[in-house]
């Protein structure tokens, strides 16, 4: 962002740290990326029951352009992978990977030609769900854990690590 | 026409052209050569009243030869009977006729078939892959393809 050359790397940098992430951590926009049958509790996370609004992750952008977080909910294959790439590159930084169920984690039970073993062979990945498919409250509490971890995270160093 | 009767009549249309036929609490099974094999599905359809292809599939029994069977179900939405149609084929080169001419939903199963088997499926309008991608080398369930083999379109990490 080019504010290292502006504040250097001082307290108010720190302090705007703060600032930031706490207005990213309150605003997920996600890309539901769903192939599979986690989708249908992808959708019970969201809907009123469980309320995902309540940690201010409700908005799905259906453009990975206007998306923050990429949620991807389902068994990935070979065939699709180029695709999950393209919507992951075509995403803003700063983004966020979500892997959601066991498939997308390592491939689950399809350990065969067509599946590929876990979506962090193809993109980075922040935060995995383990489940299958995971129960709501492992939703919300991972979407937690990636509040924790954007709120460490700093403006400066984001686009390094990738 | 219940579907012993359907076995009859059909091994009454083909003669030898039928190699077995069986019943087993209801499922009936006739196996023809791979010469007669739309003969016998136009002989279902036209003359013994089963209106409706239910699946058409592969199925691989190496070392078995010949090794390739090709399987269809059929049924009548008249009588409620049901009728298995098997034929074999040599692991060579195994081809047969196609039905898409008599079902239209013969389209895509031949395809898928072709895609999973590699059997040809001669006079298929177009007989592409179906579910694999169009860079994948071989037919995924075949006995021999690899059990680890994987071909992916993008390097992975690791």
């Amino acid at each position: 962002m080019g504010l290292e050359t502006l504040f250097g790397n001082s307290f108010l940098t720190t302090r705007l740290d703060e600032a930031i992430n706490w207005g990213r951590k309150y605003s997920f926009f996600q890309y539901p990326f769903v192939t599979a049958c986690c989708g249908m509790e992808f959708m019970s996370a969201w809907a009123s029951t469980y309320d995902i609004a309540r940690f201010g992750a409700e908005y799905p952008r259906f453009s990975p352009r206007q998306a923050d977080v990429l949620f991807v909910v389902g068994t990935v294959n070979e065939k699709l992978a180029p695709v999950l790439r393209r919507v992951y590159d075509q995403m803003c930084d700063p983004k966020w990977v979500v892997s959601f169920g066991v498939c997308a984690t390592s491939g689950g039970f399809y350990d065969n030609y067509a599946t590929v073993q876990g979506i962090d062979k193809i993109i980075p990945v922040d935060i995995y769900i383990p489940g299958c498919p995971p129960r709501p409250e492992a939703v919300l509490d991972a979407l937690v854990k990636l509040q924790k971890k954007v709120s460490k995270e700093s403006v400066l160093d984001r686009e390094h690590d990738r | 026409m219940t579907a012993e009767n359907a076995l009859e009549a059909l091994k009454a249309r083909l003669g030898g052209k039928v190699v077995e036929t069986s019943s087993f609490r209801g499922d009936d099974t006739a196996v023809v050569t791979p010469e007669a094999w739309l003969e016998a599905a136009s002989a279902l359809k036209n003359g013994l009243g089963f209106d409706f292809l239910m699946d058409l599939c592969g199925a691989d029994y190496l070392p078995r030869e010949p090794r390739f069977e090709v399987v269809c179900h059929f049924y009548s939405s008249k009588t409620g009977a049901r009728l298995r149609l098997k034929t074999r084929l040599p692991g060579g080169k195994p081809a047969v006729d196609s039905l898409a001419g008599l079902w239209l939903s013969a389209d895509w199963f031949e395809r898928e078939a072709w895609d999973m088997y590699g059997i040809d499926f001669k006079g298929h309008p177009d007989l592409r892959r179906l579910l694999m991608y169009d860079s994948f080398e071989g037919h995924p369930l075949r006995k021999d393809y690899p059990l680890k083999g994987r071909q992916p379109r993008i390097d992975h990490a690791d």
